[in-house]
């Protein structure tokens, strides 16, 4: 049974392996949750998901999986006497509560309309939404023994708590980021990657200092090497909105999957062309504003800054003021640029379009002129070069 | 189960998954691996392990220049090769070098301790996929004296990350994980409670209402976490500010108390008081 639910993961795009369902069962053997829905939820978590960003499709998966296996669980309780439903109540129930049974018909009564309830929807009821089991709305749910908490016989406050936990999906905000998939994308993140490591012979290498040293015949022969670390910091500033959204989604992709590498990156989102404010938040693009002069005030000249947009537009939205499509910008988007510039000295831009029909649009023309001819094509090649710019131009 | 469950202590409070992520890598003897937003109590949570289960707790932090190789041991070349210019007899036994990491004192403990890995994303990235084999086999090799360590008791290896960088899936495979997910408003009384079990009921939920409000600032660059609120009802006991100054509707004193516990950042300050003032505008 566990695994359908690990092929369920999979199709969820968890990524879980088979150590890890090993692992669950172990611990399973071991003992370490016993038969609560909520425990078996927290250990399959602890166990299966290594990232806070996959809790939310885990949560998915687990939410249907166990609907499935509810769904499975009914057929065996289908043919539980009503005898015993009854006996249980009346444990659970107080006698004020016996008293409102009573008045809405007696306990036959009820079940019947319980029955017709269940025949009624069309879905399993769970986590409150539906009709039986919403604490309150219907008299079921009320009396407090909704078919959940009977059947399985544990404590239902608990159970419903456990439901709510995987459903209410609080960190789908963590998942924000997608795996890169393709081949392609794989040989530009090396290019990151290398572009990342460069750095200058500044450590003492004890190991060759020491053979050398012994080779010199005790004599002290120091060697120094390059120190492995992420120095780099990039500032990504990406273009959004219309059709640049797939390439921006790419590079994001990009980036994010090599952060690892740099020492800090952080990405800003602009629309067209950089003016007086810039985002964090794409979906909150107009309440969380950021202006560009604290940008530039924020980061030292250490930052590369990447741009990623194609900069096609209206070269009015370039030289004018007022000419941005969104909103009334007081100065042309180029000063805005050229003051960037002043402050970042290392600066590329990569565009995803075709190279071969840059000089058919004038705005790129422009943009390739304030960014002094630093503007890449958005492939590996064009990649490899934005970087080795980056690497060297002097500051 | 035996006696080694893990239920919280009376100064730290765990919440439900916590507690299972932590007793499933005490049974199975996995390392866990705990992320969450800094001052969440990721580093507290493996002393109050150790204190919890009454083991010897082992701290191995973790620096941008640390190698995987430090936590195992260290040969000592150097003294090595000043003791053979002196002609002295230590020489010839090589094991007399051979410096103990965080990693052998943990396997050769004489009870289960528990081993700190803090801060593990702040290595370099190769870091982690160094350490596969010594965490799941719990033994190494040393060349310098061709002896292999193995652990006397698989150690309980808590590993903190504040997510600075990517762990390597070789690596998150062979542990159990848990993200400290920031504490709701109940889990936060219960905390406070802990730590200041005399706090004043009044104090404490205006103080909570004044924290999750500056939480809920946009673009702040660090959120005041759990740790921050601490400091900073510590402030507001010594100072002995009363509760109204805190929840008071008077524009003039929006900003709390002693805001300089919970905002870090002379940006974030700023951010802040630019807010306040909006605030105060439109309410004129």
């Amino acid at each position: 049974m566990l695994v359908d639910f690990f092929f369920r993961l999979r199709t969820h795009q968890v990524p879980v392996s088979i150590t890890e369902l090993l692992t669950l069962l172990g611990a399973m053997e071991a003992g370490v949750c016993d038969f609560s829905v909520d425990d078996f939820y927290f250990l399959s978590r602890s166990a299966l998901v290594k990232d806070e960003r996959h809790y939310d499709r885990f949560d998915q998966a687990f939410s249907s999986w166990y609907e499935g296996q509810q769904n499975a669980f009914e057929a065996v309780v289908g043919e539980i006497p009503e005898e015993w439903l009854r006996k249980q109540a009346e444990l659970l129930l107080t006698d004020e509560e016996k008293a409102q049974i009573e008045s809405l018909g007696g306990f036959e009564k009820l079940m019947e309309t319980l029955k017709e309830r269940l025949k009624n929807q069309e879905k399993r009821h769970q986590g409150g939404n539906k009709m039986i089991g919403t604490a309150g709305r219907s008299p079921f749910g009320a009396y407090g023994y909704n078919p959940e908490g009977v059947r399985i016989g544990q404590d239902e406050s608990r159970h419903r708590r456990a439901v709510k936990v995987w459903d209410k999906r609080e960190y789908r905000n963590l998942d924000d980021t997608r795996e890169i998939g393709t081949r392609n994308m794989k040989v530009a993140l090396r290019r990151l990657r290398k572009f990342a490591r460069e750095g200058a012979a500044d450590q003492l290498d004890l190991d060759s200092t020491i053979s050398s040293t012994a080779r010199n015949a005790g004599y002290l022969d120091i060697k120094m090497v390059a120190e492995k670390r992420n120095a780099i910091k990039v500032l990504l500033f990406l273009d959004v909105g219309g059709s640049m959204d797939d390439h921006v989604r790419v590079c994001e992709e990009l980036f994010s999957a090599a952060r690892t590498e740099f020492k800090y990156l952080e990405y800003y989102y602009f629309h067209n062309f950089l003016y007086e404010r810039v985002w964090k938040n794409n979906r909150r693009r107009h309440t969380e504003r950021i202006s560009t002069a604290e940008v530039l005030r924020t980061y030292g000249k250490d930052y590369r800054v990447i741009f990623v947009g194609d900069a096609t537009m209206s070269p009015y939205e370039i030289t004018y003021p007022g000419g941005s499509v969104e909103h009334m910008n007081e100065e042309p988007g180029a000063v805005w640029m050229s003051r960037l510039l002043e402050v970042f000295p290392h600066c590329v831009w990569l565009n995803p379009r075709a190279q071969t029909t840059w000089h058919y649009t004038p705005s790129i023309e422009i943009t390739t002129q304030i960014m002094q001819d630093r503007m890449f094509p958005l492939t590996i090649e064009g990649l490899d070069a934005a970087m080795r710019q980056l690497l060297h131009s002097k500051a | 189960m035996s006696d080694t469950r893990f239920t919280g202590t009376d100064k730290y409070v765990a919440t439900e998954d916590l507690m299972m992520a932590v007793n499933a890598a005490v049974t199975l003897g996995r390392p866990l691996l705990i992320k969450g937003e800094p001052g969440t109590g990721k580093t507290m949570l493996a002393e109050e392990v150790a204190a919890a289960l009454g083991r010897d707790f082992i701290q191995w932090h973790i620096k941008s220049t640390t190698k995987a190789q430090q936590g195992l041991y260290e040969y000592d070349a150097v003294a090595r090769l000043r003791d053979s210019q002196l002609g002295n007899d230590r020489v010839h036994d090589i094991g007399n070098y051979i410096v103990k990491g965080k990693l052998w004192e943990a396997f050769d403990s004489e009870q289960q301790p528990v081993l700190l890995i803090d801060e593990i994303d702040k290595a370099d990235i190769e870091f982690p996929n160094d350490l596969l084999l010594e965490l799941d086999r719990m033994e190494f090799f040393v060349y310098e004296t061709q002896t292999t360590v193995k652990a006397k008791h698989r150690p309980i290896i808590i590993i903190t990350s504040n997510n600075e960088k990517e762990l390597p899936d070789a690596f998150l495979r062979r542990c159990f994980f848990h993200y400290i997910q920031f504490p709701d408003r109940e889990t936060m009384t219960s905390i406070v409670d802990v730590h200041f079990p005399t706090l004043k009921k009044e104090l404490l939920s205006a103080a909570l209402e004044s924290f999750f409000d500056l939480r809920e600032v946009p673009g702040l660059k660090k959120k005041p976490s759990t740790s921050e609120l601490l400091d900073w009802i510590k402030l507001l006991v010594a100072e002995d500010i009363p509760p109204e100054a805190l929840n008071s509707d008077d524009p003039s004193k929006l900003i709390p108390p002693l805001h300089g516990a919970l905002l870090k950042n002379e940006q974030d300050v700023h951010l802040f008081e630019k807010l306040v003032f909006m605030n105060r505008r439109n309410a004129r």
